[in-house]
């Protein structure tokens, strides 16, 4: 038994996203209904053109007529799926292995979240009946955890990692400010990101990821068809998911310096894709940024930097819009808030803009060209310890 | 020969300095401390703590003796139509075949428990936990206060001794009704202060002349006196009326009166410095409860005490613990009782504990019994079903580690997430033997805590909902009687 790669078997043609930002105007049903019609424009497909449909949302309703219903889709198999902060990647999973087993010519996957009616600070479950000993900690506080064993693990000076850490906040929001589809849109200062209120350990405000309502889009049909739609498509060359057993919470040995479950699918992912040098055959990276420690450490995970140096990457600028690996050059969730079901196809979002050559100026990256025609986009939910990771690979051309 | 075979006791681990009500209050207060609950300690919780070391302590056997009955007594029951005795006996992982019952509500009860069961027999386990409040100024507030205590009552038993016999145990009953508080109400409310001791005098030198008789001593005997009395006045001028000469502390000026686990408190208090003493077998101490009658116990201490109180560690003994605790605000003790009502996080509180899930992981939430996986020593918290590599299903062994100690190895400190009294310490703390919890902290300021501390398990209540109390386990640091104290100022983090 093993992982199958379905390299170059399945083709993104479409793709939209709505901007991501507090929508006190729209419902959930306004944006799947936006993003869906974003998607379609352009491609001269209805939404009964359109053969299945995988609706990502973790709590915005449940089953597929949560989607089957704002869009009237009529005698369509409609699938609601969630998994955790990968929700979205989690629809555009399940899209394009449908596609690849041939059940399907055209299917969309769809992630909607509309986190901003609930009235509270930050992200919150759905609780589940139990029986009241499970943990109720945030996941600012969860991944808090990660800094000071990085720290102490690879002898870095808490100043320094501080420092990366703005920088993390500062690239991602300076990147962030040239997206019109970005929640925020202003530069920060690292002083201003090291002295903002403190959240849970050493993480400030600056350092979490913010809190918005989105939704995106995908088309997805078979590779050998995707000429029949206008433009340059995405061809899948990896997919990988891992939902972990939880068991780094109760492993002694587990120190909270990285994400275990990050690094099996980078493996899986590479291994799919034939990539050896991820930061040398990758064109950018689309991370999960849903805390500047967590950027740090992925950089690690995801073979982007040595063990140890990321902190010292990143502050050299290798991650910034113009340096080797641009790493979230939309701006990523620091930048977008995380509408758990959307962000993994708004990364995607990005891939699609960039390796198209559709970014704005001001945001296009100078990476992609000859030999480097592929993204990467990195979506986890979860906490360090007992998390699901999501890494998919997408590249102009076919191997 | 019959007695008490062991004991234990909770104070929590704040102090409210009662020059702090007035200013805020307007008045009341007046000198000294009394002990305060946690946000997350309720009567049970504390009843539970001592309970646990009672019955830890009482014994050479490395397995808890397990006694044939089990008496809560509070005057502030967590529940009411359903026994709270019953988490009690979960907490401590008691084996099912015994009776655990209430009794309840007034202080008296936690004393008749004990006087049934010292003429009873077999082995009868009393724990009482209270926390005593009033309104902001009351002398009932400044007075008061919270804590538990626990009794272990048997015959003699070579692996269980007698620590000190009982000689005589008597009672006087007449309705005075000098204090009372309907049911539901947040605060009692009290007669005249000297109406209680004019009413109540007759009673306790009645009861306190027939015990002396039983007994065979006179008053000038009596090596120690304990005297737990509705209030610290009331209890000093009936110990003048007894003719003892010897009078234990009240704690009062430490504690406070608290309530039911009064008198077990005190009484446990004097065995300790008896035991600790140069002569200390052989001495002759009686309990006086008065409140809605009298109520005497005459023990004389045995050979045995001082190995139990030894056993005990000073850590654990009443001064011991008195010496141990950190300052509270008075906010922040409002709040905690609910007099002053916080602005909460604004996250979602949490919703109320599943009865059936709860029912089904009772071992787990109530006793922290996780599993060890007897193939390779790995240790589940929460147990688990199946071997961490997948492999073997229902091979687990039982691992309880409500009494192991363990390591901070990271925490963190969390200002967002929802909490009673935010913010929520956490730490992954690795238990000494194996495994591994990420488990909150408590009984500590956040600057308290650091990767190494070395910490121990305590029962307790996360929160409420639609008023079904959440129990479960916090970790705390373990402190030395010597601990530096951590102040909790208004405001500012606890």
């Amino acid at each position: 038994m093993a992982t199958h790669s379905l390299r170059d078997r399945v083709a993104i043609v479409a793709m939209g996203c709505t901007p991501f930002v507090e929508h006190w105007d729209k419902g959930l049903d306004d944006l799947a209904v936006d993003a869906v019609s974003d998607c379609l424009e352009g491609t001269g497909l209805t939404t009964a053109d359109i053969d299945a449909y995988w609706l990502g949302t973790a709590q915005g309703g449940m089953s597929g007529i949560t989607l089957a219903r704002p869009l009237q889709l009529v005698d369509k198999p409609v699938t609601r799926v969630e998994n955790y902060c990968a929700t979205g990647s989690e629809a555009l999973r399940q899209a394009v292995y449908a596609v690849a087993a041939g059940a399907y010519d055209v299917a969309m996957a769809v992630g909607v979240e509309k986190v901003k009616d609930s009235g509270y600070q930050g992200l919150n479950a759905v609780p589940v009946p139990g029986d009241g000993t499970q943990r109720t900690l945030t996941a600012a506080a969860m991944f808090s955890m990660v800094a000071p064993a990085y720290a102490r693990r690879y002898g870095v000076d808490p100043a320094e990692l501080r420092a990366a850490m703005a920088r993390v906040a500062t690239k991602n929001h300076a990147n962030g400010a040239r997206n019109p589809r970005a929640q925020f849109r202003r530069e920060v200062s690292a002083e201003q990101v090291c002295n903002a209120p403190v959240v849970a350990g050493d993480l400030g405000v600056y350092d979490c990821a913010g809190v918005a309502d989105g939704a995106a889009a995908a088309i997805v049909c078979r590779a050998e068809d995707a000429h029949r739609f206008a433009g340059t498509p995405l061809f899948v060359k990896a997919l990988s998911f891992i939902a972990g057993n939880g068991g780094g919470l109760g492993d002694p040995t587990y120190d909270y310096t990285t994400f275990p479950e990050v690094a099996a699918t980078a493996r899986d992912a590479y291994a799919q894709a034939d990539i050896t040098d991820p930061a040398g055959q990758l064109a950018m990276a689309e991370v999960h940024d849903c805390f500047t420690i967590t950027e740090l450490v992925l950089a690690e995970d995801l073979g982007f930097s040595a063990r140890g140096t990321a902190w010292r990457d990143l502050l050299d600028g290798r991650f910034d819009l113009d340096g080797d690996l641009p790493v979230n050059p939309d701006g990523g969730l620091k930048s977008f808030g995380h509408p758990v079901g959307a962000s993994g196809l708004r990364m995607l979002f990005e891939a699609w803009l960039q390796l198209r050559g559709e970014a704005p100026p001001e945001r296009q990256i100078a990476t992609v060209g000859p030999g480097r025609t592929r993204a990467l986009t990195h979506n986890l939910g979860g906490y360090p310890g007992e998390m699901v990771s999501f890494v998919s690979i997408v590249g102009t051309e076919t191997d | 020969m019959r007695g008490i075979t062991s004991w234990g006791t909770c104070l929590p681990h704040w102090r409210l300095d009662r020059t702090a009500i007035a200013p805020v209050a307007g008045g009341g207060g007046g000198r000294g401390t009394r002990a305060v609950a946690g946000f997350d300690q309720d009567a049970v919780c504390l009843a539970v703590e001592a309970a646990r070391i009672a019955l830890a302590s009482g014994t050479s056997t490395p397995q808890p003796r397990q006694p044939d009955a089990l008496l809560f007594a509070t005057t502030a029951p967590p529940l009411a139509d359903h026994t709270n005795a019953t988490v009690v006996h979960a907490a401590c992982g008691l084996a099912p075949d015994l009776t655990a019952v209430d009794l309840g509500s007034s202080v008296r009860s936690a004393v008749g428990g004990l006087v049934v069961a010292l003429r009873g027999s077999g082995a009868t386990l009393v724990a009482a936990g209270d926390v005593r409040g009033g309104r902001a100024g009351s002398a009932e507030e400044a007075g008061g206060g919270d804590a538990g205590a626990a009794i272990v009552v048997a015959d003699d038993d070579p692996s269980s001794p007698v620590v000190a016999e009982v000689l005589a145990t008597a009672s006087a009953t007449a309705e005075v009704l000098d204090r009372w508080r309907v049911p539901g109400e947040p605060h009692s409310r009290t007669w005249d202060e000297r109406f209680t001791e004019v009413a109540l005098r007759p009673l306790v030198l009645d009861a306190w002349e027939r015990a002396l008789a039983t007994a065979g001593v006179t008053p000038d005997a009596v090596d120690l006196l304990v005297v737990d009395a509705p209030t610290a006045r009331a209890g000093a001028a009936l110990a003048r009326a007894t003719g003892a000469t010897r009078v234990a502390d009240d704690l009062a000026a430490t504690v406070g009166v608290s309530g039911a686990a009064h008198a077990m408190l005190s009484l446990a208090n004097a065995l300790e410095d008896l035991g600790a003493g140069d002569d200390p077998a052989g001495r002759v101490v009686a309990l006086v409860h008065a409140g809605d009658g009298a109520d005497v116990v005459v023990l004389r201490t045995t050979a045995a005490l001082p190995g139990h109180v030894a056993a005990l560690g000073a850590g654990r003994t009443v001064v011991g613990q008195v010496a141990a605790g950190a300052p509270v605000a008075y906010g922040r003790y409002l709040s905690w009782r609910g007099v002053l009502d916080v602005e909460p996080p604004r996250r979602p509180e949490p919703q109320r504990v599943s009865s059936p899930a709860a029912w089904r992981a009772a071992p787990w939430k109530y006793a922290f019994v996780g599993s060890r996986d007897p193939d390779t020593g790995r240790v589940h918290l929460p147990p688990s079903r199946v071997s961490a590599d997948g492999l073997r299903t229902d091979t687990m062994e039982p691992a309880p580690l409500a009494s192991a100690t363990g390591t901070v190895a990271t925490f963190t400190v969390d200002r967002v997430a929802y909490s009673p009294s935010p913010p929520i310490i956490f730490a992954v703390v690795d238990f000494d033997g194996g495994g591994r919890f990420p488990v909150e902290l408590c009984d500590l300021a956040p600057d308290e805590v650091a990767i190494g501390t070395r910490v121990e398990l305590t029962f307790r209540r996360l929160h409420a909902a639609d008023g079904v109390p959440n129990y479960f386990w916090k970790a705390r640091p373990v402190r030395g009687a010597t601990a530096p104290d951590a102040s909790v100022p208004d405001g500012e983090d606890a």
